[in-house]
């Protein structure tokens, strides 16, 4: 069984803030939503409370950058991008301040809906210049992405789940790194986030199957080493999926399709993920299930690049791991 | 008009010596936007009437700034910044050096760069000759002010992002423990952003009281006049109602400038608002409200009468321009 870790964030940015004075929390009325509530209590000299007014927030931290600070941006991941984006790219990306924007409930981790689930996040901030990503998925990567975002030299966006978090992994998130969980010769399974945890349900199944899979898991989205991909989509026979919480258009899928498509090799791609769609309120299981996100989406489409029909079912796989719509985890049910 | 109490605060005075009175740099800073905007058949003129008192006044006698660092002929466009364009600067150097007991300057309508340089060059820190390189290809002396274009520190051409900036530049300047303030000029256009008013509750909320602006009341926008646009009703109560000390002057008075920048404002930000006229000092372009935001002339005749009237009235001889 999966260790669980509670709140994996909440204790991490205090340690560093602690000792890191340039260093500052903001929050955007969401702060225990973001689990800095601590922090807030214990060293309110540290944490400036902008209110729900994210525009003033994003160009206000510019100011602070300016001034030298590295202000740690505190909100939903989807409240840093789609209001305040004018001054997201003005105030922050273009001159390269050192903000970092911590996104809480990536993609479908929120039952929200669509006011609430951050989507096509990364195809919006890879197309900004300047701008660094992240992605934590599980508690070790949580743990160590407010180190590893403050060591960016420039803006920095970071997917960062809470709450009751798995342990995936135990060595910190390195930046332009990416993990290599598996080496396998048939099919290359690339994700990101939640997705692995999703994927490496299907890891024992697979291998029953006698599929060989070659498993990378992305933490640094952008910059992307496409010389680094490319040695792995050689390795393999059939072709690549991608899995990510996230729409199909901007984020790994299409990072990969370039890479593809820049260095002119064949090689067959699946891309799962949102169609082009939006979701709606769900619990994450059933929207992973919902949107084909989940271990059998992935099955399915390995099974269509091998041609071959593995007769995975659903007790094949690792069980689905539920969170409680209430727990003390989380600030409230969203 | 100023109603709120005065300090006993000394005046700061510039480091350089006040060689001309801020009336004669005024009116200097509208003889150039004038010549620059008949030569180039067409321009920010409007923007020179209203704001050509408080950009005189800012720099000339209220901001406490050093002495220009980068050269007088500014560099071309070097790039935007980026991790390789290691060069990279801003145009804040034109204002001196960014400094702890330096006042900062933001410029918050972009669209107001004319004026600027222009302002810029009337008070020495930018040579004549940068006009010249005004919106041409290559050059920093771009059209809207970006960060690298002289005297701008950052971009704020979209409008109504620069006083949040200039919050966020004053609370941690004050962390720093620096002493000097913060100011901005503003456009009143900008009070239609409701990012204004998210930055007059933070900056209030957070007591940042080293943070200063000064806003063009001009009452036009680029549609024409603001009433025509949008009723911003009464802004003064609006700021006042946000958290923020207000002081309502008539902007080419520079008397009650000097006043309404001395007023207390502890734990709260100054903003000054200064009721100008789109043709202050040129009365013949009256004829063309209300569409003020960019001077073009219909035709060569529209140019050539407007050049003789308004060169009158600034008491310079008409711009012997190319035909």
């Amino acid at each position: 069984m999966v260790e669980l870790v509670n709140r994996p964030y909440a204790g991490a940015f205090e340690a560093y803030a602690v000792t890191h004075p340039e260093v500052l929390c903001l929050s955007a009325d969401l702060t225990s939503s973001c689990e800095i509530d601590g922090f807030r209590d214990r060293h309110p000299d540290q944490f400036l409370s902008l209110g729900m007014a994210e525009q003033n927030m994003m160009s206000f931290a510019g100011g602070l950058g300016l001034a030298g600070f590295r202000p740690f941006l505190h909100t939903f991941g989807v409240f840093l991008y789609r209001r305040p984006y004018d001054q997201l790219v003005a105030s922050v990306a273009y001159p390269r301040r050192k903000v970092r924007l911590m996104g809480f409930l990536p993609g479908v981790t929120t039952p929200g809906g669509m006011t609430h689930q951050a989507i096509e996040d990364i195809s919006v901030m890879r197309s900004i210049p300047n701008m660094t990503i992240l992605e934590t998925g599980d508690a070790t990567e949580v743990e160590s992405i407010v180190e590893a975002a403050d060591s960016v030299d420039g803006p920095v966006y970071a997917r960062v789940l809470r709450g009751s978090v798995p342990r995936l992994f135990d060595t910190p998130i390195v930046v332009g790194k990416a993990r290599e969980l598996s080496l396998g010769t048939d099919v290359l399974v690339i994700t990101a986030g939640i997705t692995t945890e999703e994927a490496l349900r299907a890891r024992a199944a697979l291998k029953k199957a006698g599929v060989s899979i070659r498993h990378i898991h992305l933490s640094t989205i952008k910059p992307f080493d496409a010389r680094y991909l490319l040695d792995h989509l050689q390795s393999v026979r059939h072709g690549v999926v991608t899995l990510e919480n996230h729409v199909t258009e901007g984020g790994i899928g299409s990072l990969v399709a370039e890479t593809i498509a820049d260095a002119g090799i064949a090689k067959r791609l699946i891309r799962l993920g949102l169609k082009d769609t939006y979701a709606h309120g769900g619990s994450r299981p059933y929207l992973m299930r919902t949107y084909g996100l989940d271990a059998p989406a992935l099955v399915a489409a390995i099974e269509k690049l091998t041609g071959e029909a593995f007769g995975i079912t659903e007790a094949d796989l690792d069980a689905v791991r539920i969170d409680a719509v209430h727990s003390a985890a989380k600030a409230e049910a969203l | 008009m100023v109603r709120a109490p005065r300090t006993s605060k000394p005046k700061k005075s510039p480091p350089q010596a006040n060689a001309r009175s801020t009336e004669e740099i005024a009116l200097g800073i509208r003889r150039r936007v004038f010549e620059h905007t008949i030569r180039n058949n067409g321009g920010y003129l409007s923007q020179a009437c209203s704001a050509a008192e408080q950009l005189a006044w800012l720099y000339n006698e209220e901001l406490h700034i050093g002495e220009p660092t980068p050269p007088p002929v500014p560099e071309p466009f070097g790039g935007v910044p980026s991790a390789t364009n290691a060069d990279y600067h801003t145009g804040a150097g034109y204002n001196g050096p960014a400094l702890p007991h330096f006042d900062r300057l933001i410029f918050a309508p972009a669209h107001y760069a004319l004026v600027a340089y222009a302002t810029l060059i009337e008070v020495g820190r930018l040579a004549p000759e940068a006009l010249g390189q005004f919106n041409k290809d290559g050059s920093s002396v771009e059209m809207i002010g970006a960060e690298h274009s002289p005297g701008m520190e950052m971009h704020n051409g979209t409008l109504g992002i620069g006083l949040s900036t200039a919050a966020g530049l004053a609370w941690g300047r004050r962390r720093k423990g620096e002493t000097g303030r913060v100011w901005v000029f503003m456009s009143d256009g900008e009070v239609e952003e409701g990012q204004t008013w998210e930055a007059v509750q933070a900056a209030a909320y957070h007591g940042i009281d080293t943070l200063n602006a000064i806003v063009d009341v001009n009452a036009q926008q680029c549609d024409g006049a603001m009433d025509s646009v949008m009723d911003v009703r009464d802004i003064r109560a609006k700021f006042e109602a946000f958290g923020a000390v207000v002081a309502e002057i008539d902007g080419h008075d520079l008397t009650e400038m000097r006043d309404a920048a001395r007023i207390s404002h502890p734990g709260q930000p100054l903003i000054i608002l200064a009721k100008t006229s789109p043709f202050q000092s040129m009365s013949y372009l009256e004829r063309r409200f209300p569409r003020l935001h960019y001077v073009r002339f219909k035709d060569e005749a529209d140019r050539a009468a407007t050049n003789a009237a308004i060169a009158a009235e600034l008491g310079v001889s008409p711009v012997d321009y190319a035909h």
